[in-house]
């Protein structure tokens, strides 16, 4: 127990060490489709350069909770939400903020992978560079930017050759990683990753769970998963959530060896979920 | 038989015991033998059944599906049968000769030709623009309650009976064509000073007939590209807008990519229409041979030419070129078709 309280405590210090202030802060948050409320008044603060995991059992809302960050949940019909989000200390639902720009710096990519039919490889990576940044880079920097993101995501070496062939050619963790790519090729600063690895099969995971970890380094993740075991290999923290609330909050060490919540134990231990 | 009672739960294992037991009787003896010998309490589910009503289902699908293509081939054999003296006996001028003279008995159905596939034309680049605009509207942005009786008034449209669009045309749009639009683009314009927009304005011509089969085929064209466009998945949309594209960005960067072939199948659907309808265009074409440049001139159609003409057909040549006139009508049919169905392919082909 005193071990507990002691990580506890030097968790906000290591979060100051790496300089990192909160990228993502939610605040009293829920979010409703009609009349039902999928999120129940959230606060969470996601620090910045981290990995931060998302749990818990399906339908308890954490991809809802997850899509109020880059303003996806609105896009559906009669969905809406109550209290703020911020980014990087901006309210994203203020009055003064488009949320296409706000998702030219929140990316995101879907539990499967959606790559365009029609494009090739290379135009898939590109696309969100093109609605971006309209036709000012000329070719070879979007060649250039193209190769690096590929690279990024892992992919480069597999796709290198084939870059004018159609994106629904590949396999399907290959397309994930294609997606992974495109989301990078804008250079967010938050990524949002909604089950990321929900459709592929366990080395194709691994690939994505690899390039997970790396990316903490240039930008701050937040991946919703239902696989526990990949939310304590990749994540810094973790967040644990049950039928649209916040259940607890602590970092990954702690949540998976001595959680604080009886509810928190008895989804990990596997008693539920 | 007695039926294998409620309780006897370790039925299947005593039942493959005794099954087993059963093996060293002498081959000759029956399946049934053999169950009822060992266990005549229960049944096991026979197998056994006749093959004959599927194989005759089978027959009588088959002769339906051979209907069609059967019924096409006798259509373009008799046809072709019927037109064959005209076609000889003109050859290649029948499709290239823009007289047309039952008394002197010389047929060419060269401005027929031209008009159907004009006023074709000008019907698919009016309508396509409004269908898809329409269907994009439908799919993307109308709101739940509008998309119903919107999406019902444009079936409604398909249903809407030629003749009366003929009427329509002939008591409305040919006057208005007449005195609003035509010396509009004309003289407003300035659009006379080109060949395409000269002459005078009658009103019955072949912009008329064009403008009717705009309307005619627009139903078609918006109804399909209405239902491939919502048959694009929602995560397809939510993977552009995630990038960051507008909603614009995201209809034209990804969903209508996605739905080009159906999009492409539907205005082929609608140029069928176009190119067959023969009442409404009869109407409002002005029924003249001749090949003119100005879409105010009056005109024909294929379609219109028979429908015009055959009942007063009295030579036996006239009446085998009015079959001729079929016969390249069905030809054109299926090289435009054909053509049509390798666009799709080519089209779909990134995606496969």
């Amino acid at each position: 127990m005193t071990e507990l309280v002691s990580l506890r405590e030097t968790e906000p210090v290591t979060a100051g060490a790496r300089g990192a202030p909160c990228a993502m802060r939610a605040v009293g948050l829920n979010a409703y489709f009609g009349a039902t409320q999928a999120v129940r008044d959230v606060a969470l603060d996601v620090p910045a350069n981290e990995v931060t995991a998302i749990i818990g059992p399906s339908g308890c809302g954490k991809s809802t909770l997850l899509r109020t960050f880059n303003r996806m949940h609105e896009t559906v019909p009669t969905a809406r939400i109550t209290g703020q989000v911020f980014f990087h200390g901006q309210d994203i639902y203020g009055d003064d903020v488009n949320p296409i720009t706000l998702r030219r710096y929140v990316g995101m990519v879907f539990q499967r992978p959606t790559p365009f039919p029609t494009m090739s490889i290379r135009d898939n990576v590109a696309a969100g560079l093109r609605v971006q940044s309209g036709d000012k880079l000329d070719r070879r920097q979007v060649d250039e930017i193209v190769e690096r993101a590929l690279r990024e995501a892992a992919l480069w070496d597999e796709v290198k050759d084939r870059l004018k062939a159609s994106a629904t050619g590949i396999s399907g963790g290959q397309q994930q990683r294609l997606c992974i790519a495109r989301a990078l090729a804008t250079a967010p600063h938050v990524l949002l990753l909604d089950e990321p690895t929900a459709s592929l099969d366990p080395l194709s995971s691994q690939k994505v769970e690899e390039l997970v970890y790396e990316l903490r380094k240039t930008m701050t993740v937040v991946i919703v998963t239902h696989n526990m075991q990949q939310a304590a290999r990749v994540s810094d923290r973790t967040v644990f959530m049950l039928s649209g609330q916040l259940v607890e909050t602590a970092p990954t060490r702690v949540m998976f060896t001595a959680p604080t919540d009886p509810r928190t134990e008895a989804y990990i231990t596997g008693r539920f979920g | 038989m007695k039926r294998p009672s409620p309780d006897a739960t370790a039925i299947p294992r005593t039942s493959v015991a005794s099954a087993s037991s059963s093996d060293s009787s002498p081959p000759t003896a029956t399946g049934a033998s053999i169950l009822s010998s060992a266990e005549p309490a229960r049944h096991l589910p026979s197998i056994q059944g006749s093959v004959v009503a599927d194989r005759i289902y089978r027959t009588a699908i088959l002769f339906f599906a051979l209907c069609v293509p059967v019924l096409l081939l006798l259509i373009f054999v008799e046809v072709g049968v019927a037109g064959w003296p005209a076609l000889r006996q003109f050859g290649f001028s029948f499709l290239t000769s823009s007289t047309w003279d039952p008394v002197k008995g010389e047929f060419g159905a060269a401005p027929a030709i031209f008009g159907t596939l004009l006023t074709s034309i000008i019907a698919l680049v009016i309508a396509t623009p409004l269908a898809l605009g329409g269907a994009i509207f439908l799919s993307e942005f109308s709101p739940r309650w509008l998309r119903q009786p919107v999406s019902f008034l444009i079936d409604l449209l398909a249903a809407v009976p030629s003749v009366v669009f003929g009427l329509w045309g002939v008591f409305v749009l040919v006057p208005l064509l007449r005195t609003g639009l035509m010396p509009f683009l004309r003289d407003t314009l300035h659009l006379g000073a080109t060949p395409f927009f000269s002459g005078p304005a009658y009103g019955p011509s072949v912009l008329a007939a064009g403008l009717i089969l705009a309307i005619m085929v627009l139903p078609y064209i918006a109804a399909v590209s209405r239902e491939v466009l919502m048959a694009v998945p929602r995560s397809q949309r939510e993977a552009a807008l995630a990038l960051g594209a507008t909603r614009w960005e995201a209809i034209t960067g990804a969903v209508l990519p996605y739905a080009r072939t159906g999009i492409f199948g539907g205005i082929i659907l609608g140029l069928g229409r176009a190119r067959g309808e023969t009442m409404a265009v009869t109407m409002v074409i002005g029924n003249r041979h001749e090949l003119a440049a100005s879409l105010f001139a009056p005109g024909y159609t294929m379609a219109s030419l028979i429908a015009n003409e055959f009942a007063e057909a009295t030579t036996d040549i006239h009446l085998s070129a009015l079959m001729a006139v079929g016969f390249v009508l069905f030809l054109i049919t299926l090289i435009v078709n054909g053509i049509a169905r390798l666009l799709v392919r080519r089209v779909g082909e990134v995606r496969a």
